[in-house]
């Protein structure tokens, strides 16, 4: 379909980005890559006064180090979050989860910054943000704020970016030396969640000595399973990590739609969660 | 007589395709890429209700709006507001309401057309619909079948006082033969709405050329000379002055078997606007206004002694229509009517067909149409048979299929199967599959109480194709013949022009036409082209669709090739001065027996024909030679297609592990392009089982009408399949053909629920609904353990 007719800028910085987003009003959009914008203009979903492009800024890509934390550029894509050597190192589950992305050309276009501002609940990198307690520095009109993962998704489609804003990169806390999995379960290979568990784990002596737990599309926002967390720890099998995940649906507020209703979503986030705590833990 | 040698260089061969190289590398004609200058783009706006009055429409906002040239409404339109034709009347009683191309006070669907705008720009036009003003009084939508035909309704058409479309008998001694049966099984199959999800969304170019009187229609269609001869009488454009061009299409699956309103729009307008008009749906569009498929209740019941001996069939459907008849809406349960009884013996055999109107988008012929509802039914309902008899299903297969030694054989449904070997094709499938092994394994998992269980799913199918005999579609009332046309032209240079009635929208036939005259001319296959899906160049011609195009086409194809030798014979005999039956016709080359050193090519033949100078007495000039043939019957491709399923009783999660068919196709004129067709065919009958489905709310909202929920599969969703073919010519033509293009989508789909339900039937699962999902597995299966 063809979009509604919309105001395009490219920007070269994110100074000139804010600019435009200022000048555009509440209905400018940011692009990064495309991966959700693009349908939503086609489908004639929105009608931004102006369409922010971002896609080309270089502060926005790439991934560094700081301290014990790997930040990672909001505008970094998929295919290069995904090839990335230190966060294969430190942040496996967010390789791991933003593989199981798409196709490989969508993949190619779709930012990471992207992906977690866009915050639709079917994504799979914001459980993996709000599981490793991600840090969002945040850029708008004032300067720059950070923005915890907890506090940062507000709803389904909806963050603590405002309108004048722009998300600039994402730490992520190094976590070498945990095993990490990302249970994606939807119905073809390319099809959004129906829900999905990324967990991530750090053994003792075979026993989990620490688990951060998030799961996918079962409720508006990025779910952390903390109860399932605290009853990991210790587990040194199957048997008792089944039994710690039973409390995954502890505190869900589950949704129904035409791909799971609430009592089948309640009982994917237990048995989803138990399979990726196992697998990241080495257990069989 | 020339005696022909049939060098074999061509038929047969797994040549790479002639049309590959172009198509992959983009140097396409698709209808939306033809520019044409001063033309108008048509958009159109929709029913966002499922049924409603039209209280009021202005589209004067949209008259106001950039770039909008006009705008009409079923008022503004007048008399070029023609209607959608349906040319099967199925019974002499059916209710046939008129479905305009604009909606005239109501709509009854959501994605009714309702206005249309044309702008010089595409873009003007979508954008001009949002300033259409309509009032809508929504009605109450008519959406479950089986509350339509109960007393508790509303009408989709008022005016017919019923939704009941027809009623369609056929046999009628079940329920005396059902007396002698020690066993009955019933069962209620829903073939679920499915949509033709063609790759290249529709689009139409309408254009006056020039100083004449004659309108060119482009369009991404499967039936040029169909759309020719409809769009002809609706419109009222006298037939000599359109002519229709089918260029590349993007594939169809029955989709685009239609003459839809979009086309007569654009037509129409293109002649009151004196200007060409183009329209190019949307894929949302599309998913509301193609025609979708299927959409069947199949009470089925069947019969049998406690040894497995099949008594008898009962079958009775109900079948959505939607909300208007299209071209063939009525006929497509008819299609199927003849193959419930599959490749069985049995005593009687009852059908019934309820069509039922609903506010739903109109259905038609989706690949397959009617032989994937009756395969499903007959293939699903033996297993339960087996299961109820506690026979291996195979087993009870074996007893009552047609033994190979008994063909032709007459079927209860009355139709004459020429050929078949069901024993070869099985045995070869079952090697491949390692089904002994297979079920060991899955008796282990049973045993063991495994999460993931495994089932094994059979179809042994076979399908009538190839339409079809001209006095049998008489018989059915449906009101043209099924015969095809080609014309083999040799021209001057010797290069050789094969027009065919035919009409490709991904089949390979360039590639397969080729063949079969090159096997007869001796003409290299790169020398051939093959002309086609354009009624200017290719006149006469009934289309493609129900895998008819080689079993008939492939018949008039070899009849003219051979006709235009037998033509060049005797010019050559008399270049040569010998007799005709002193030449043999070799690689091409006329020579005569015994000297090879005369000798005159095919090529020098049709210079000579071209010159005229020195032809024999009574010979005209030029070198062509043109058949029409009537096929004398159906053929009946059959085949064993077995699915080894992996169920993950947890999460309710299917996976197709391994997938073998053998296919019994007849003579095969290509068999790369056959194993495509194979590849394709199975991965829609797979997507039907486990992926698609279009449904609505109670309101007659879609609720799934976009590519992110109408989920098709991938390659990453399926497995690399195992296929194969055995061989029993066809005796209804000579090429000894049957046809492949729909056999994968007809065998499947059955094989896959088959498997799905052997996985869990230790666990009280006796049919799990399509598409089976991972939701609806658990749900199956936390029902069958509670019911425990």
């Amino acid at each position: 379909m063809i979009p509604i007719a919309f105001d395009y800028k490219k920007a070269t910085s994110v100074d000139e980005a804010l600019a435009a987003l200022a000048a555009g009003g509440e209905d400018a959009k940011i692009l990064g890559g495309g991966q959700s914008l693009l349908p939503v203009l086609r489908l004639r979903l929105n009608a931004p006064s102006v369409v922010v492009d971002c896609s080309t800024i270089d502060e926005l890509k790439g991934v560094c180090e700081d301290g014990n934390k790997v930040v990672v550029g909001a505008g970094t894509t998929h295919y290069d979050v995904i090839k990335n050597p230190m966060v294969n190192q430190s942040v496996s589950l967010l390789a791991k989860a933003t593989a199981s992305v798409a196709d490989p050309q969508i993949r190619h276009r779709g930012t990471l910054g992207g992906a977690l501002a866009h915050a639709d609940p079917r994504a799979d990198q914001p459980p993996v943000a709000i599981a490793l307690d991600a840090e969002f520095s945040i850029a708008g009109p004032g300067g720059r704020r950070t923005v915890s993962a907890a506090d940062f998704f507000i709803g389904p489609f909806e963050t603590a970016v405002g309108p004048d804003e722009i998300l600039v990169s994402v730490a992520f806390p190094k976590l070498d030396g945990w095993g990490s999995h990302y249970e994606k379960f939807n119905r073809t290979a390319q099809a959004w969640s129906i829900v999905g568990a990324a967990a991530a784990v750090r053994m003792d002596g075979g026993k989990i000595a620490e688990a951060r737990i998030g799961l996918t599309n079962v409720g508006g926002t990025p779910h952390r399973a903390t109860t399932v967390e605290q009853a990991l720890v210790g587990a040194s099998s199957i048997a008792e990590v089944e039994a710690a995940c039973a409390h995954a649906s502890d505190g869900l507020e589950a949704f129904a739609d035409d791909d799971a209703d609430v009592d089948y979503r309640t009982h994917l986030a237990r048995v989803l969660t138990a399979r990726a705590v196992a697998k990241a833990a080495g257990l069989s | 007589m020339t005696e022909v040698v049939d060098v074999g260089t061509a038929l047969g061969r797994p040549i790479k395709r002639k049309e590959d190289a172009r198509l992959l590398h983009g140097q396409t004609n698709w209808t939306d890429n033809i520019q044409l200058p001063g033309t108008v783009h048509m958009a159109i706006l929709r029913s966002p209700f499922a049924h409603a009055k039209i209280t009021k429409l202005d589209i004067s906002g949209a008259l106001a709006m950039p770039n909008v040239v006009a705008a009409f409404g079923a008022a503004e339109l007048g008399d070029l507001n023609a209607s959608v034709p349906c040319v099967w009347p199925v019974t002499d009683d059916m209710v046939a309401p008129d479905f305009p191309a604009l909606a005239k006070d109501k709509v009854r669907h959501v994605g009714d057309a309702v206005a249309v705008v044309v702008a010089s720009d595409a873009r003007s036009a979508a954008d001009a619909l949002e300033a259409i003003v309509v009032d809508y009084e929504p009605l109450d939508a008519v959406i479950n079948m089986e509350k339509a035909i109960s007393a508790d309704t509303a009408y989709v058409h008022d005016d017919k006082g019923t939704n009941t479309c027809y009623v369609y008998n056929l046999g009628g001694g079940y329920d005396e033969k059902v007396k002698e049966a020690d066993v009955v099984v019933k069962r209620r199959f829903i073939n679920q709405r499915l949509i033709p999800v063609f790759m290249e969304p529709r689009s139409v170019v309408a254009a006056p050329m020039g100083m004449s009187d004659e309108i060119t229609l482009w369009s991404s269609t499967q039936v040029p000379h169909i759309l020719r001869l409809l769009l002809a009488l609706v419109t009222g454009v006298p037939e000599n002055n359109l002519r229709v061009v089918a260029p590349d299409v993007g594939g169809g699956f029955g989709g685009k078997l239609q003459i839809y309103r979009e086309e007569i729009l654009a037509l129409q307008l293109a002649r009151k606007m004196g200007r060409p008009v183009k329209w190019t749906e949307t894929r949302s569009e599309d998913m509301v206004a193609t025609h979708h498929g299927r959409d069947q209740i199949q009470d089925i019941e069947i019969a049998a002694k406690s040894d497995g001996t099949l008594v008898g069939l009962k079958v009775d459907l109900i079948a959505n229509m939607g909300a208007y008849l299209q071209i063939i809406t009525p006929g497509v349960p008819l299609l199927g009517m003849f193959m419930y009884p599959g490749i069985y013996k049995m005593g009687a055999y009852d059908f019934k067909c309820t069509g039922v109107f609903t506010n739903t988008t109109p259905t038609d012929a989706y690949r397959g149409a009617g032989r994937p509802e009756s395969t499903y039914a007959i293939e699903r309902i033996m297993d339960e048979l087996a299961a109820e008899l506690g026979m291996e299903p195979m087993e009870l297969r074996k007893k009552n299929w047609i033994k190979h030694e008994e063909f032709p054989f007459t079927t209860i449904a009355g139709l004459t199967y020429d050929t078949g070997n069901y024993e070869l094709a099985t045995a070869r499938a079952l090697e491949l599959f390692d089904y002994e092994g297979l079920r060991a394994e899955q008796k282990q998992r049973r045993d063991s109480g495994d999460k993931v269980q495994l089932g094994i799913g059979i179809s042994t199918f076979t399908e009538m194709c190839g339409l079809a005999p001209s006095r049998t579609l008489g018989a059915l009332k449906y009101v043209a013949g099924g015969w095809e046309h080609c014309t083999v032209r040799v021209l001057p240079t010797g290069k050789v022009e094969v027009i065919t009635g035919t009409s490709p929208h991904g089949q390979g036939h360039e590639t397969a036409w080729s063949q079969i005259a090159s096997s007869i001319l001796g003409v290299p296959v790169e020398d051939i082209e093959v002309v086609h899906s354009d009624t200017g160049r290719a006149p006469y011609g009934m289309d493609t669709y129900g895998s008819r195009s080689l079993a008939v086409g492939g018949q008039a194809i070899k009849a003219a090739s051979e006709r235009l030798v037998e033509k060049a014979a005797v010019i050559a005999a008399h270049q040569l001065e010998c007799s005709t039956s002193d030449l043999e016709y070799i690689n091409g080359v006329f020579q005569v027996k015994g000297d090879p050193e005369k000798a005159q090519p095919l090529g020098a033949v049709a210079f000579e024909a071209f010159t005229a100078h020195n032809l024999p007495d009574g010979v005209e000039p030029t070198l062509s030679a043109e058949a029409t043939i009537d096929p004398q019957d159906f053929s009946y491709p059959h085949g064993t297609h077995l699915a080894a399923m992996e169920v993950d009783t947890e999460t309710g999660k299917v996976t197709l592990r391994k997938y073998v068919c053998v296919d019994d196709v007849g003579i095969q004129v290509n068999p790369m392009i056959v194993e495509g067709q194979v590849h394709g065919g199975l991965a829609q009958g797979i997507g039907q089982a486990l992926y698609e489905g279009a449904f609505y709310d109670e309101d007659g909202q879609p609720l799934n009408a976009n590519m992110s929920s109408y989920l098709v599969p991938g390659a990453p969703d399926l497995p690399s399949f195992i296929t194969d073919t055995t061989c029993t010519p066809s005796t209804t033509n000579p090429l000894g053909t049957k046809g492949v293009g729909e056999a994968g989508a007809i065998a499947s789909t059955p094989a896959i629920i088959n498997g799905v339900v052997d996985a869990l039937r230790h666990l009280g699962v006796t049919d799990v609904a399509m598409p089976a999902t991972p939701m609806t597995v658990w749900k199956t299966i936390q029902a069958a353990q509670g019911g425990k």
